[in-house]
């Protein structure tokens, strides 16, 4: 009798699966440890398939094609796997040793950019300084004018590769950028690129609208005299927050978050908070920013206030917040709770739990709207 | 019941012997366990090993193939000494992103640690 139960809900499931409908509400949860995905809803707030045999997910970064229906999921191992949202599916995988898309490598470093749509290689940029060093490669970011910007942290350059002639891509190479840059993000508008610096308390910053006034140095000094903490957990700048005329990002090995005016890129503020802050993100609206932290706080998530300036909630997920992904409008944000092994979706108005879906040590969550967004 | 004296002088070098036997005991298994290199618990292993993928495998990789830090893998320590790698996970390394873990991490958890990854034991 069972079983009958189960061929029934099989074939509903099988039919629903069948009529047509959107990819909007779709998402990927990693699951890194066991080199899956999940692939999610978010208007049920349901999990629709597991993908398996991705590889080695750590640090796994995801991109979406522009019709948001294929995930593109990039593992550390060189593997990427194009996964079909709408059939819960891997098209294709392969190995590596715009309508194009770009991955970043950290050894051998470089750059390779694939065809979307065959996942055949388009090009191939190794990381080469000083003499012949390849660097890794971090803060990939694809850029208004077929151009990919991206760091290379051993070499402390910043390259921007314009693609608008495929077949002789132009590099351009900034030097002397600052020391290690680990990560870098580019502003919504996809104006600015600016990378983290690991050994320096600034940023650097290149207008990608005018390269020609070349990597200038923002926030300089904004910790000075003071005694920075031993980092367990590098930064991410990916999801850089950027509200209203405001940014907000994390102080590297400090237990605050730092307020800068765009434009000016002069630091308007600080904010203490619970640990160091690793990913610190603006709610779509702005109103609200979001930050999670590094090990050994990494049980906790914190929700500023972005008017006033205050934290106005704390929460407990659980050990091992890894990431947050806020629904295109902002009225909900998904939280992966690696140590628990689920992935908790709180009211971003209320902060009540809408639910929880169980995952294999969920890390990255990224939903299809990032298909329309330029940095992500 | 009352013991007589005789009793009473018979016990007195039993008891010592006892604690002679006690002591060599302890002696023996801190001896066994310096040369094992103090074994951390059970569960306190279990505990390690996870900092050990998820967290220090966050910069060196979950696999400990590296990432931003450099790989863990055996082949890439073996010709290290073990003091020195004990060293650079409870102080750190300057000049590195490498953070000190001695807050976490006492001497022997860091060597069995240590041991863990030269056998190629650290990954999941």
């Amino acid at each position: 009798m069972n079983k009958k139960w189960l061929s029934v809900a099989a074939l509903l499931l099988l039919g629903a699966c069948s009529s047509p409908r959107g990819t909007g509400d779709l998402g990927i949860v990693i699951e890194r440890a066991s080199g899956s995905v999940q692939v999610i809803e978010t208007t049920g707030r349901t999990s629709l398939a597991r993908v398996r045999g991705l590889g080695d997910l750590s640090h796994a970064s995801v991109v979406y094609s522009r019709d948001a229906r294929y995930a593109f999921v990039f593992g550390r191992d060189g593997g990427l796997s194009k996964v079909d949202l709408l059939t819960g599916r891997l098209v294709k995988r392969i190995i590596q040793s715009g309508n194009s898309i770009g991955v970043s490598n950290y050894k051998p470093g470089g750059v390779k950019v694939f065809d979307s749509g065959t996942l055949d290689l388009i090009a191939d940029i190794p990381a080469v300084y000083g003499d012949g060093k390849r660097s890794k490669v971090v803060g990939l970011v694809d850029a208004p004018g077929k151009r990919f910007v991206f760091t290379l942290y051993d070499a402390d350059e910043i390259w921007i590769a314009d693609f608008s002639d495929p077949a002789s891509v132009a590099v351009r190479k900034f030097t002397g950028v600052g020391e290690k840059p680990y990560d870098a993000l580019i502003t919504p508008d996809g104006r600015y690129y600016i990378a983290g610096l690991f050994d320096e308390d600034g940023m650097a910053l290149l207008d990608l609208w005018n390269p020609d006034a070349g990597v200038k140095r923002i926030l300089d000094g904004y910790g000075k005299g003071e005694k920075k903490l031993p980092v367990y957990k590098m930064p991410h700048l990916e999801g850089w927050a950027i509200a209203g005329n405001e940014a907000f990002f994390p102080g590297v090995g400090r237990h605050e978050v730092l307020i800068a005016k765009t434009g000016t890129w002069k630091q308007t503020g600080s904010i203490p908070v619970y640990g160091q802050p690793v990913f610190v993100i603006a709610r779509p609206d702005g109103r609200q920013v979001w930050v999670n932290f590094a090990f050994p706080n990494n049980e906790t998530v914190q929700v500023i206030d972005v008017p006033t300036r205050t934290i106005v909630k704390t929460l407990k997920p659980g050990k091992g917040v890894l990431h947050m992904e806020f629904t295109p409008r902002g009225s909900e944000v998904w939280v992966s709770v690696r140590d628990k092994d689920k992935v908790v979706v709180y009211d971003t108005a209320t902060f009540k739990v809408l639910r929880e879906l169980p995952a294999e040590k969920p890390s990255g969550i990224f939903l299809s709207a990032r298909a329309h967004k330029t940095g992500l | 019941m009352k013991e007589t004296p005789s009793t009473e002088w018979k016990r007195r070098p039993l008891r010592r012997n006892t604690l002679a036997l006690a002591f060599l005991i302890v002696m023996a298994v801190t001896v066994e366990r310096a040369a094992a290199g103090a074994e951390p618990a059970r569960e306190r292993q279990d505990q390690l090993l996870s900092l050990l993928r998820q967290d220090c495998g966050s910069c060196h990789g979950l696999t400990m193939k590296g990432g931003l830090g450099p790989p863990l893998l055996p082949q890439f320590l073996s010709g290290k000494n073990d003091d020195d790698l004990v060293d650079a996970i409870l102080n750190g390394r300057d000049g590195t992103p490498m953070p000190p873990w001695n807050p976490f991490l006492s001497e022997s958890e860091a060597r069995w640690l240590v041991g863990v990854l030269k056998k190629g034991e650290g990954a999941p």
